[in-house]
């Protein structure tokens, strides 16, 4: 366990399906304790079929779930959640169509027991280069895009290939920083917006949420690393652009035999004391696209982290 | 019974009819305005003189502020300028955070328990010559209690050192544009934005108190209307929960009760199908002294917090253009449900882009359902041009703005936010008045005070603080303030057949004046004395309410 509670922000305009990956998550949850906080004008758009009781604003869903609505005011609904004790594995922000992640972000560093783990911003395949133009819309839809680690490009379904791929192209241009995973129906590998559960290393395939298969074709990359390291400098070469990571968590040894715990979500990295238990070698679990991820470049990163001891 | 009231002079703003000197009330209702000659031949009456060297107006009508007003004379008063309490009590401004300390204080010295929050309000340190307050300057009046001061703006918060201890921001690290740091890397103490200031809201006896008030508020809130003439005030953004609903309905339903409250259910939380179902629900719960079923709507956020959407060329210093608070989908399905339902909305809107936001989605869901004098009105709508009112015009829309603005902050908006040309332009009477826009002007009380004869001073002088007078051209008549501030803002309400003016059938509302607002001039509207009111034909004096 950490110290603090992961948070990922899951944005997007309206309509861009973040509802539907917030039900995704919930369905398949695998028995992580998600907590799911939206901010909507509306009721808790939760499946009928997933939820356990209602009280309030607050839905409890089977395995150990919750979700709940706040209306403008983010930091209070967090204080209320902090008082109930709930125990939580991550939570979730659905935010307004028109809320601006990185405000939301400024907003969460002021709670000291909670880490922004990813910013997650969803985007209609259909319709984003209309909205990004929309006279009104247009500056916020663009800033939304910029802040995101990973832009879920949902319903690619729904547009030719030219079309996915002008779309694709323009995306990379406007969000340099962020990965571009193509999706139908938001669907995605729950470890990629949560993060993996435990580092057992395993080359098995990502399963997906729900029946049918991904859009996208993911690869994992499981590694055992013995040397010390410095967690920082892996997190930097983890980070860059030409590693093609959508995610990565580590347990990294350092020098002095501690252990710290690295996070990666696209380029965003979070390093923290690992817990106390963690022992044995250093580890590294990378998810990434199969055709962006890249061995060589990863394998650089941990190389240019190993610290050559002084004498 | 029927009572014929002798005036010194009746200014009815009844336009077939504007002057008189006797008028005749009936079970709360006006049977006419008239000579005395004229009112006897309703039946068998009594005369009462007690307004005999009075002057009497239609109860004025406040188009835009919040009960919760009423809550704030709890806090210490901290503002600038000079501020009458519920209870009649002037408090006088204070000029230097010398004074803010000395005045909390005295407070501190009155309470007994040592953990007490003591908080404070309406500060204002954009006239103390730019010295912003500090956490060590609370720390001289209280190490040990926590203490907070909302700002006059209602978007600054300042705290003692105590306060951010409780809150767990008394740390070094922290990096958020709304909490600036001292040297030693520890917040100052002031905390601006919301994300700033709701961590410490508890701590320092300020929950986010700006919509809600209970009993004891809404009491203190109706005092101050009939102080200040007036008898029927707006409440523009309640949730309305249904205990809220039931307490407003039970105190303003009590006898000596002396205001008409207009609640207005805010677009939060709820879906516009819900919400426009929810405010249907609300209407039929109207009562004559409670009334619901109307909806606000915020779109955007505030000009001096640069949250407001503002058209090319933006910020006059160069700040980011705004927020928006609702996405256009949203405000058309609400606009095109009301407007199904026959449900009026009031939306908010500060920055231009945010107003014409509203005027195209209108326009849209106009063509689907047409509604003849549907009135909907912006609020505030501070910055809109001419082209903009005449939009507003053929759309049907009613406009409120806030020449209070230009008072209090004027200066700053000629210096900072939107620049010389368009601070002149900003809460354009004239020419709202010119297109034939529909109009009422008010207070955003608690933003600042409660009292629709200053804010009519504020719109027929437009001086700032500073005495600068902003905007010459936007300048209204004292006839089109008076107007304004009574049938102008029943309008906007629907409440225009009603009340708003003295005349045959209407709601014996009256403002019960010393002097006469025809009279006095232009630059001394704001200063006419008010003994009280009649609301519903029961008398209220200032000095005993």
């Amino acid at each position: 366990m950490r110290g603090s509670i992961p948070v990922t922000l899951i944005g997007g305009y309206l309509g861009a399906g973040k509802t539907t990956l917030v039900n995704h998550l919930l369905r398949n949850a695998n028995g992580r304790r998600l907590a799911v906080l939206v901010n909507e004008f509306g009721e808790l758009p939760v499946d009928a079929d997933l939820i356990v009781a209602r009280e309030g604003n607050l839905i409890s869903i089977s395995g150990g779930c919750i979700c709940c609505s706040f209306g403008s005011d983010l930091l209070a609904a967090l204080m209320q959640l902090k008082d109930r004790n709930e125990a939580i594995d991550h939570l979730l922000i659905e935010t307004s169509g028109v809320a601006l992640p990185e405000s939301i972000v400024q907003s969460l560093s002021l709670l000291p027991d909670i880490a922004l783990d990813g910013v997650i911003v969803l985007a209609d395949a259909e319709t984003i280069e209309a909205r990004a133009r929309d006279r009104y819309m247009g500056d916020t839809v663009l800033a939304q895009l910029a802040h995101a680690d990973i832009i879920l490009l949902n319903k690619v379904d729904l547009v030719s290939p030219e079309r996915l791929g002008a779309v694709s192209r323009w995306l990379n241009e406007t969000a340099p920083r962020a990965r571009v995973i193509p999706a139908r129906k938001a669907d995605i590998p729950l470890e990629i917006i949560v993060g993996q559960h435990s580092l057992r290393p395993s080359d098995k395939k990502l399963t997906p949420l729900s029946g049918h298969r991904h859009t996208a074709e993911y690869e994992t990359l499981s590694l055992e690393i013995n040397a010390p390291r410095d967690p920082e400098r892996q997190a930097d070469g983890l980070t860059r652009a030409d590693a093609g990571l959508l995610r990565a968590k580590g347990f990294v040894r350092r020098l002095d035999g501690a252990f710290a715990t690295l996070h990666v979500v696209g380029q965003r990295a979070l390093v923290e004391p690992a817990p106390d238990w963690i022992e044995g070698p250093g580890r590294l679990v990378c998810i990434g696209l199969a055709d962006q991820i890249n061995r060589s470049a990863i394998l650089t990163a941990i190389e240019a982290s190993l610290i050559v001891s002084a004498s | 019974m029927i009572t014929i009231y002798q005036a010194r002079k009746i200014v009815t703003m009844n336009p077939s009819r504007p002057l008189a000197t006797h008028v005749a009330v009936r079970d709360g209702r006006i049977l006419g305005a008239g000579s005395f000659d004229e009112l006897t031949g309703w039946g068998k009456h009594k005369v009462d003189r007690t307004f005999a060297d009075k002057v009497l107006m239609p109860g004025l009508v406040e188009g835009h502020s919040h009960v919760a007003e009423g809550v704030q004379w709890r806090f210490v008063y901290c503002g600038y300028f000079d501020r009458t309490d519920p209870d009649g009590k002037v408090w006088p401004g204070v000029k230097s955070i010398e004074e803010v300390v000395a005045r909390l204080s005295a407070a501190n010295a009155r309470l007994y328990d040592s953990t007490q929050p003591l908080t404070g309000w309406s500060l204002d340190p954009i006239y103390f010559h730019n010295r912003r307050m500090t956490r060590q300057d609370l720390d001289r009046v209280s190490a040990a209690r926590p203490i907070g001061i909302m700002h006059a703006s209602g978007h600054i918060m300042n705290v003692n050192t105590r306060a951010l201890e409780l809150a767990g921001m008394l740390r070094k690290g922290i990096n958020h544009p709304g909490i600036p740091l001292g040297d030693d890397g520890l917040p100052t103490g002031e905390m601006k934005g919301p994300d700033a200031m709701t961590p410490l809201g508890p701590h320092v006896g300020l929950d986010r108190g700006l919509l809600s008030t209970d009993e004891l508020g809404l009491r203190a809130f109706a005092r101050l209307c009939v102080r200040k003439g007036v008898t029927t005030a707006a409440d523009l953004a309640n949730l309305l929960p249904q205990p809220a609903v039931e307490m407003m309905l039970r105190v303003s339903g009590e006898q000596q009760f002396p205001a008409r409250i207009v609640s207005l259910r805010v677009a939060r939380e709820v879906s516009p199908a819900e919400l426009v179902e929810r405010v249907i629900e609300l209407g039929k719960l109207s009562t004559d002294r409670l009334r619901l079923g109307m909806i606000k709507i915020v779109v955007d956020g505030s000009i001096q917090g640069f949250s407001a959407r503002l058209k090319s060329p933006g910020y006059y210093n160069g700040a980011p253009n705004g927020l928006w608070y609702i996405a256009p989908e949203q405000l058309r399905e609400i606009f095109e449900r009301a407007l199904a339902a026959g449900v009026r909305v009031h939306s908010h809107t500060n920055g231009d882009e945010a107003t014409e936001l509203v005027l195209d989605t209108l326009a849209l869901a106009l063509r689907k359902h047409s509604s003849p004098d549907h009135r909907f009105t912006l609020q505030h709508c501070q910055l809109a041009n001419a082209a903009q009112f005449r939009r507003m015009r053929a759309l049907g829309m009613c406009v409120n703005l806030f020449p209070n603005h230009h008072f209090y902050w004027g200066d700053q908006h000629y210096a900072l936010t939107v620049g010389p040309e368009r601070a002149e332009r900003m809460n354009a009477c004239a020419t709202a008045l010119a297109n034939g826009v529909p109009m009422a002007i008010h207070s955003d009380a608690p933003v600042t005070p409660l009292g629709p004869l200053f804010t009519a001073w504020c719109a027929v002088n437009r001086k700032t603080a500073s005495g600068r007078v902003l905007g010459i051209e936007e300048r209204i008549s004292v006839t089109d303030a008076l107007r304004t501030i009574t049938l102008g803002a029943a309008y906007t309400l629907g409440l225009d057949s009603e009340v708003g003016s003295i005349e045959c059938g209407k709601a014996a509302d009256f403002a019960v004046l010393e002097d006469d607002p025809t009279e006095i001039g232009g630059e001394k509207l704001g200063d006419v004395r008010i003994w009280g009111t009649v609301q519903g034909g029961r008398i209220f004096a200032a000095e005993t309410i």
